[in-house]
């Protein structure tokens, strides 16, 4: 009797400590993890070997990617205040009021790529619609007559110094086939506006290249 | 699995050691699911921000006195010209474009092409110039043909090759010409 209740009681192992362990782990992952917003427009980026590392604040992206021969550009800034804060001011130069659930919907979006007279009407579309056609919009106009990059790029830079007094810093992430003439046009864009340092968004690429 | 103490022992020897047996709970369950919330999160964190490299333009503005300041002197002897084309065409030469102190020649992307190009370059500018401050000069032109990718791999070959000074330029007739891109 004595010996089988003994090896009875060996068959199990304590899972305390492993149980331990392991909600560590968890606490730790579920504590660090920041839930990646579905990217507006998916890129794939070229790679480099060049380290630096993005900032983490008052860094706005340009986004171009999209179908060959219609490349698009899309714009977002990080943080949620900032993000209301360029809306609303945005709105300002547009004559365009945003409401409150509008300005909402602006601060969980990573970016958009919609001209200012559709704007409203795409922050108003459901959740699942606006999901779906995220990657279909029709991109920030750049052209001359209607620059509204330009003014996105300067009225977040506005934002930045106003509410941060920090300089924005610009990162222009594009897919690798984006033909060099419009990445051009975008870093021109910058440039007009005496913005003359950027971050160019790459994958890491292995050492023997 | 798990073994709860259902009391309603028989006697009372035997209540006590049915208690002791049922001290632990069976956590097996419980690690299963904490392991599986685990791997969710380790597989949904992005937990390496993504990369970038930094790009500083030369200044644009068009002051009356900066015209004068911008027209540096540069010894065509340290001047390389690299060419981007279509489809990952790569072609440099040194000095002028009218009359190249060395090429055109053709290349191509990696280490085995415009890397060691360049560093042979790099150390012939020194040896010329005799002055560590006084490197190799690199103008990057890159045609309405090339993408964006061929301006990163260039890019990251100035700074595998540690080459400080370069310019990214908008491309001339002349250069057009010798890659037989006409505009």
């Amino acid at each position: 009797m004595a010996k089988g209740k003994m090896k009875k009681k060996s068959m199990r192992v304590d899972m305390t400590a492993m149980c331990d362990v392991s909600f560590l782990l968890l606490t730790f992952f579920v504590l660090t993890s920041t839930a990646k917003m579905p990217e507006p427009l998916p890129v794939d980026t070229p790679s480099s070997t060049v380290q630096t590392k993005l900032p983490e604040v008052n860094l706005a992206t340009v986004t171009v990617g999209g179908e060959e021969g219609a490349e698009k550009v899309f714009f977002g800034v990080l943080g949620k205040e900032d993000r209301i804060a360029t809306l609303v001011k945005m709105g300002e130069r547009y004559n365009i009021e945003f409401n409150d659930e509008e300005k909402m919907t602006f601060s969980y979006l990573e970016g958009v790529g919609t001209p200012m007279k559709d704007l409203k009407s795409f922050l108003n579309l459901p959740p699942d619609v606006r999901n779906k056609v995220s990657a279909s919009q029709p991109g920030i106009p750049t052209a001359e007559e209607n620059n509204q990059l330009k003014d996105w790029v300067q009225t977040a830079r506005i934002v930045a110094k106003d509410m941060n007094n920090k300089v924005l810093e610009v990162a222009i992430k594009a897919d690798a086939t984006v033909p060099y003439p419009k990445v051009k046009e975008v870093m021109n864009i910058m440039q007009e506006q005496r913005l003359n340092k950027f971050y160019l968004v790459t994958g890491l690429r292995n050492e023997d290249f | 699995m798990a073994e709860l103490n259902t009391g309603g022992g028989d006697g009372k020897g035997k209540k006590v050691r049915s208690k002791k047996q049922n001290a632990g709970v069976d956590l097996t369950a419980m690690v299963d699911l904490a392991f599986l919330l685990i791997t969710f999160f380790m597989l949904t964190t992005s937990m390496n921000k993504p990369q970038s490299m930094n790009l500083a333009m030369p200044d644009k503005s068009d002051d009356a006195e900066k015209k004068e300041d911008s027209k540096t002197p540069v010894d065509e002897n340290r001047t390389m010209t690299v060419l981007l084309g279509a489809d990952n065409k790569v072609k440099w030469y040194m000095g002028m474009p009218q009359q190249p102190l060395d090429g055109p020649n053709d290349s191509s992307y990696g280490q085995n092409g415009i890397r060691k190009v360049i560093l042979e370059n790099s150390k012939k500018a020194l040896a010329y110039s005799q002055d560590v401050e006084k490197g190799l000069i690199v103008i990057i032109k890159a045609s309405e043909n090339a993408n964006y990718r061929n301006l990163v791999d260039i890019l990251d070959e100035m700074a595998i090759t540690g080459t400080k000074t370069y310019a990214i330029v908008d491309i001339s007739d002349a250069d057009l010409d010798m890659l037989g891109e006409k505009k």
